[in-house]
């Protein structure tokens, strides 16, 4: 960029450029006063109209003044920067001008379209933009962008199936990564399940294949039974100690990290009879249960949905634990016989077996009636006695979110096996109890408005996923934020999903909110395309709009590092402010905010915001 | 028109408008051709974290009717965090303005997204009018306010509301230097109290800048009692910002320490 450079002292030449955006401004403001009053104003040494700027011949009459008025300043009054300032900067980057040169004035979404009948006040209007653009280009300096290397090595803080196929994804496309995993063991919370729901498959021989590729994968390094300890830089240059447990920390340097550390089930504890009576357990202790084959023997079982979500403890939805309670109600109605099996040869912990006193033969005609298979009477139905009948699911749920195709498929077929699916409300809350040693559920039956006791075996609460407990420590080292919920918080909920607002860190699985292995996995391999990008190119450009420090004024009382969203501060040597160009986004706050007026940002100077408005409030001239 | 009344008065009123919502909600106002008076013009910002007390306290003194704050909504600002701090700032310059004289409705911080233009086109209709019946600011004409509007800005620029005001979040939400969360209303009482305070230190250095006063003569122009503005005083001297002028047999005067350009 070294052609582009501009003298810093040297006196402005300005040239105005008004659009007529064919009728769009011209037909609402008067271009050609406007354009003759702009030559009138100071450092102005060129003014014209054009019908249409950012047409060819328009962008050609920008190239060309410039050369032949020796411009070192550029103002297109036109629409609107958001869309047209690239363009423009580009043109002036091409006829040899540093882009940061250049300003915009907006006279048609902010004039011409805004005032459609006031022609004389419109055109008043265009003139003070463009004398207030005039007072601010005086006063622009030429910038030049920072290029910052990016250490091609990724960091990957968790090793569950988000971290791992974040981690298999880098060490596929080539970078080296250092995964970290605080267990002895990967497979994160997946670990403790059972099957995974659509698929009849155990968890554990699921996720296998990506355990083996990880272990065995030279591009990564496993540390085990490890915790990050301190992470300091920027992207493309962060250094980070990682320590095993009780040992020494060692350091390393990387490019990129990705935070995929998960989350933990919420224990209900003082909900439902939990932890007060015998078989009263979570959706996560119940897997654990069927995973050890040690489930005690059942005849009914009831599922509580939504226990300490939705605005009860937690305000969100936990969005799995429907399907995954409607996978083990399938998985009770379907391995019935298997299980009782597992569950006599285990013992049981409920002495006294359900007290569903025996079905008359009446009754489970009735059933079967019910269920329409009325038409085929005799004995043979009496021996094809479905598992359902011998045991009994319900499922106590708010609503039941079966997102998507397969999830609403598998709630059908849980229910064409009757597992029963009753609805409860916040004002009528299902009640867990004791009563003559056998435990009961009392809930609010709605359709009938009676309420309800009947008996059973073991009560499942299927609880929220929660954020980690020390989510925050790790949110502090890496100054990215946590949302209300404290699960990690995107840059963007619906465009950018797995990056954080900081660029160089990335997030994926359960750490950010509730997911399923599906969308861990998605995730995982999303966060590792998105570190890769930088990694890839091999260095980040920042955009020349950021802070800066002026050392002489700032005092090292670090209130600016305090309140920089994007951990852009930090001290120097000398125990002053120094911005990591590389990381600070511009927005400003930190300048706002300096109780010594010691920082600015480039090329929006308190002394160019105040001129530009200022010049608005003088009376034209 | 003709017969509309011969110069009715046209407030200048500045927008300092943030690049990712309010500015782009101006936009979309113009692309939907929602019409509002001319009165507006919009000063881009990146984020409105970065418009500080001074920025618009100057703007006051240069004489504006109105300034109109546009941001993002809370919970959607590009830059995260960015307006909350505004938000923060915002109610410093108009308790600032209240303590001034100069109305604080002439201050107005609003939200406006990107998608709502029509908002936009309502909130800056309103505003012209609110401003409108206030009538033209007085900043410039009235020597009294201006010197306090001038008092309010010094004010702003002081380490003590700065620091403070910058703080205020994190003293709330993640705690001081010992991990202690401050109660939020405990803390605007501090900071209404150091604002009064500083504003009146403020304009004891705005009235002795270009004239040697009494303690008496300050209490009488600022209307504070005197005791107190010998309190001031007395603090102002310890920081070297304001020097004593005490001939033999004279009431002792102070006058404003100035240096080469820098406050």
């Amino acid at each position: 960029m070294a052609e582009n450079k501009v003298n810093d002292v040297e006196k402005p030449r300005i040239g105005v450029f008004v659009c007529s955006c064919g009728s769009n401004i011209g037909g609402f403001v008067d271009v050609p006063t406007v354009a003759d009053y702009a030559k009138t104003l100071p450092d102005v040494v060129y003014a014209t109209q054009n019908m249409y700027t950012c047409a060819e011949d328009g962008l050609g009459s920008i190239r060309e003044a410039i050369r032949k008025h020796n411009l070192n300043r550029v103002i297109v009054a036109s629409c609107t920067p958001r869309t047209h300032a690239p363009l423009f900067q580009a043109t002036c980057e091409g006829a040899g001008l540093n882009k940061y040169l250049f300003t915009f004035v907006n006279i048609r979404e902010h004039c011409s379209w805004v005032h459609m009948k006031e022609k004389d006040l419109a055109s008043k209007k265009a003139k003070d933009l463009i004398r207030m653009g005039v007072a601010r280009a005086r006063l622009l300096k030429p910038q030049e962008e920072a290029k910052v290397d990016v250490e091609p090595v990724g960091l990957v803080i968790g090793g569950g199936v988000s971290g791992m196929t974040a981690a298999a994804s880098l060490a596929d496309m080539g970078f080296p990564v250092h995964l970290v995993e605080r267990e002895g063991e990967l497979g994160g919370f997946v670990r403790l399940l059972n099957n995974l729901y659509v698929t009849e498959k155990s968890a554990t021989d699921t996720i296998k294949p990506l355990i083996d590729k990880v272990k065995g994968h030279k591009n990564i390094t496993l540390h085990l039974n490890s915790t990050v300890k301190s992470i300091d830089g920027f992207i493309g240059n962060y250094e980070v100690v990682i320590a095993p447990k009780g040992g020494e920390g060692k350091k390393f340097k990387v490019g990129t990290i990705v935070v995929a550390t998960g989350a933990l089930e919420f224990v209900p504890e003082g909900l439902y009879g939990y932890n007060q009576y015998p078989n009263v357990v979570t959706l996560t202790e119940f897997e654990i249960l069927c995973k050890k084959k040690t489930l005690p023997k059942l005849k009914s079982v009831a599922f509580i949905q939504c226990v300490g979500s939705r605005g009860q403890k937690m305000s969100y939805c936990s969005r799995i634990c429907c399907n995954v309670a409607i996978k083990n109600a399938i998985n009770i109605v379907d391995n019935y016989e298997n299980m009782l099996g597992v569950m006599e040869k285990a013992g049981t912990v409920v002495e006294k077996i359900p007290v569903e006193k025996k079905a008359t033969d009446e009754i489970l005609e009735r059933r079967r009636r019910r269920r329409g298979r009325g038409e085929a009477e005799g004995e043979a139905e009496e021996v094809k006695l479905g598992p359902s009948e011998k045991i009994e699911v319900t499922v106590f749920n708010r609503d039941v979110m079966a997102y998507g195709v397969e999830h609403e498929l598998t709630y059908n077929k849980a229910r064409e096996k009757r597992v029963k699916f009753n609805r409860y409300t916040l004002d009528h809350l299902p009640k867990v109890f004791m009563e003559d040693n056998q435990l009961k559920v009392t809930y609010f039956h709605e359709t009938l408005k009676l309420e309800r006791t009947m008996p059973v075996d073991m009560v499942v609460l299927s609880t929220p996923l929660v954020a980690q407990p020390d989510a925050g420590e790790l949110s502090k080292m890496l100054k990215v934020p946590l949302g209300q919920e404290g699960f990690f918080l995107e840059a963007h909920v619906k465009l950018r999903p797995v990056d954080f607002a900081t660029d160089g860190i990335y997030v994926a699985g359960t750490c950010k909110g509730p997911a399923d292995i599906t969308e861990a996995v998605t995730q995982g391999a999303a966060a590792a395309s998105r570190a890769a990008i930088p990694m890839a190119k091999g260095y980040v450009q920042a955009e020349a709009l950021t802070s800066v420090v002026d050392e002489t004024k700032c005092t090292g009382c670090g209130t600016c590092i305090e309140v920089c969203p994007y951990g852009a501060l930090r001290k120097n040597d000398k125990g002053l402010a120094e911005v990591i160009v590389a990381a600070c986004k511009g927005c400003g706050c930190c300048g706002a905010t300096c109780p010594e007026g010691a920082i600015t940002m480039t090329n929006y100077t308190d002394a160019q915001l105040l001129a530009e408005a200022k010049a608005a409030l003088q009376e034209e001239v | 028109m003709a017969d509309a009344p011969k110069a009715e008065f046209e407030p200048k009123i500045i927008g300092f408008l943030c690049n990712w919502c309010s500015y782009a909600g101006a936009d979309l106002c113009g692309v939907s051709r929602y019409q509002y008076p001319t009165n507006i013009r919009a000063v881009r910002v990146m984020c409105s974290t970065r418009i500080s007390p001074h920025l618009v306290l100057d703007i006051f003194r240069a004489g504006a009717d109105g300034v109109l704050l546009g941001g993002c909504h809370i919970g959607d600002c590009h830059y995260i965090s960015g307006n909350y701090y505004t938000e923060k700032r915002v109610r410093l310059m108009k308790r600032l303005l209240e303590e001034s004289g100069l109305e604080p409705e002439r201050l107005r911080l609003e939200w406006v997204s990107a998608s709502e233009g029509e908002k936009f086109s309502k909130v800056v209709t309103e505003f012209t009018e609110n401003i409108r019946r206030l009538g033209p600011s007085k900043v410039r004409k009235d020597q009294r306010l201006g010197d306090r509007v001038a008092a309010a800005d010094g004010a702003s620029e002081t380490f003590r509301l700065k620091a403070l005001v910058g703080r205020e979040l994190n003293l709330v939400n993640k705690g001081n230097a010992y991990g202690n969360r401050l109660d939020p209303a405990e803390l605007e009482k501090i900071i209404d109290a150091s604002t009064e305070e500083e504003f009146e230190r403020s304009l004891i250095l705005e009235l002795s800048r270009g004239k040697a006063r009494s303690v008496k003569e300050l209490g009488q122009i600022m209307d504070v009692p005197t005791d107190r503005v010998l309190r001031h005083i007395v603090a102002l001297r310890q920081k070297n910002m304001i020097a004593m002028e005490h001939p033999e047999g004279f009431t002792p005067t102070y006058k404003t320490i100035v240096i080469g350009g820098e406050q």
